[in-house]
């Protein structure tokens, strides 16, 4: 993104986001400040900055999780699992698109197994699944992936606690103050409103921000179905009457 | 219809979408090399300049300690910095020397520690004129932690600067400020390198910032 000094961004509501400190969810305990976060009264270029991706290359594969593992692997089968497109729209809270930035994804396979060294949970790798996407929105904030569903898994949180399926999604926007991680849900999975980590909102409309919705129109019959989730990034605004 | 002026302006705009955090596994999908998983054409990664690149070449290390004074092995960091001459360099390109954009990681095989090898920045002007000490952005992600922690990390030889740094001295416990500052040591083959822990919680706790 060209750099705009007359830009700012709307504040981010930290009561729609999760705070720190969630100890349903256990390792947050340990792991969150205990001190108020220090706000910056007047954001500077060092915030309103971000790095631009144009000039990244990528592979012909890059956002295609059926066909990207098995490349560097030797592999030629395709995927187990439920194959679908996962695609949305990457708006700013005003609902202007935001074009040519990165999407970055990653997620278990179909049994809920991340390929992953520190992944010792039993369900099996899939030899033609490795679970990592990443593109570049186009000129209007249009984002797309293929993949297979991922599967539920469990975690040593409570005694008995599983994540939903879900898939990691990373955007970054025309700045570092634009900077998201979050997770797309399933719409309807019964799991979403019994995890800890999704329990940390205490919104449930900040919660259907994170619900990919089920897609028909945009499925490929007798091929794949499809999953729709826009992201919403922080308000772009010039900045009016100041330093006079 | 609705009355013109009767909606709440909170209605007239859509909500971000919520934060979740990036998980233990966040290195599959944004450090494949930490994952054990085959680099693509190319990745985003912790070398932000050779050695061709303007001004003097550092290394940056450091660990990221929770509330009990434990390593976390599973960071993953993202930094953003101006080049040597103050200018943040928005195009990411890996045939440059230099970009403003770097990733790092600790794992537990590289003993919990991040490094980033990068040159050191220059000075950056505030949105008031006023000149802001070199530092270097970093966003801190990890399992358990549900939004990214934004911090600045300063130069402790850079007593004078850091002084007058407005964004420093936003800071108003003057101990807290110190949480902000790298240490200056020696690294390997004479080559400069700067020391920044992150201390998530309790005692020494790093400033983290809302912007």
């Amino acid at each position: 993104m060209p750099l705009n000094k007359g830009k700012r961004f709307v504040e981010r509501d930290r009561t729609w986001h999760p705070v720190a400190y969630t100890p349903g969810y256990k390792t947050a305990v340990a792991r969150s400040p205990s001190q108020a976060l220090v706000s910056l009264q007047a954001p500077t270029v060092s915030e309103l900055s971000g790095p631009d991706f144009q000039h990244l290359r990528m592979g012909p594969h890059d956002n295609d999780l059926l066909l990207n593992y098995r490349e560097g692997n030797g592999q030629d089968g395709l995927p187990v699992g439920e194959r679908i497109i996962m695609f949305g729209r990457v708006t700013d809270q005003f609902g202007k698109p935001v074009p040519h930035t990165l999407v970055e994804m990653w997620q278990a396979n179909a049994g809920g197994r991340y390929r992953h060294k520190k992944d010792q949970y039993l369900a099996p790798l899939d030899p033609n699944f490795g679970g990592v996407g990443r593109c570049l929105t186009d000129e209007e904030g249009w984002y797309r992936f293929r993949t297979v569903k991922p599967g539920p898994y469990p975690w040593p949180n409570g005694i008995n606690t599983w994540r939903p399926a879900h898939i990691h999604v990373s955007v970054m926007g025309p700045s570092i103050s634009t900077r998201l991680v979050t997770q797309m849900y399933f719409e309807g999975d019964p799991l979403i409103p019994i995890c800890p980590i999704v329990r940390t909102l205490n919104d449930p409309e900040a919660v259907q921000t994170m619900v990919g919705r089920l897609d028909m129109a945009h499925s490929r019959p007798m091929d794949c179905l499809a999953y729709r989730f826009d992201i919403v990034t922080r308000g772009e605004l010039q900045t009016y009457f100041e330093n006079v | 219809m609705k009355q013109p002026n009767s909606t709440p302006t909170t209605d007239l705009m859509l909500r971000e979408t919520a934060s979740q955090t990036a998980g233990p596994y966040v290195h599959i999908g944004l450090a494949l090399s930490i994952a054990g998983l085959p680099p693509r054409k190319e990745e985003i990664w912790n070398r932000m300049a050779t050695s061709e690149a303007d001004g003097q070449l550092i290394e940056v290390v450091g660990t990221v300690i929770d509330g009990n004074g434990d390593l976390v092995r599973d960071t993953f960091i993202e930094a953003w910095q101006a080049d040597a001459n103050g200018e943040y360099q928005c195009d990411y390109d890996l045939e440059r020397p230099f970009n403003s954009f770097g990733r790092t990681a600790t794992t537990v095989e590289s003993g919990g520690e991040w490094s980033l090898t990068t040159v050191k920045p220059g000075i950056v002007k505030a949105a008031n004129g006023k000149p802001m000490a070199p530092h270097i952005n970093l966003a801190v992600f990890a399992r358990g932690i549900n939004m990214q922690l934004n911090t600045r990390m300063y130069f402790e030889d850079e007593a004078e600067v850091n002084v007058a740094c407005p964004i420093f001295n936003a800071v108003e416990s003057e101990a807290r400020r110190r949480t902000l500052l790298a240490r200056r040591e020696e690294g390997e083959g004479g080559k400069v390198r700067y020391r920044f822990d992150i201390r998530l919680r309790g005692e020494g706790e790093t400033v983290f910032f809302d912007f």
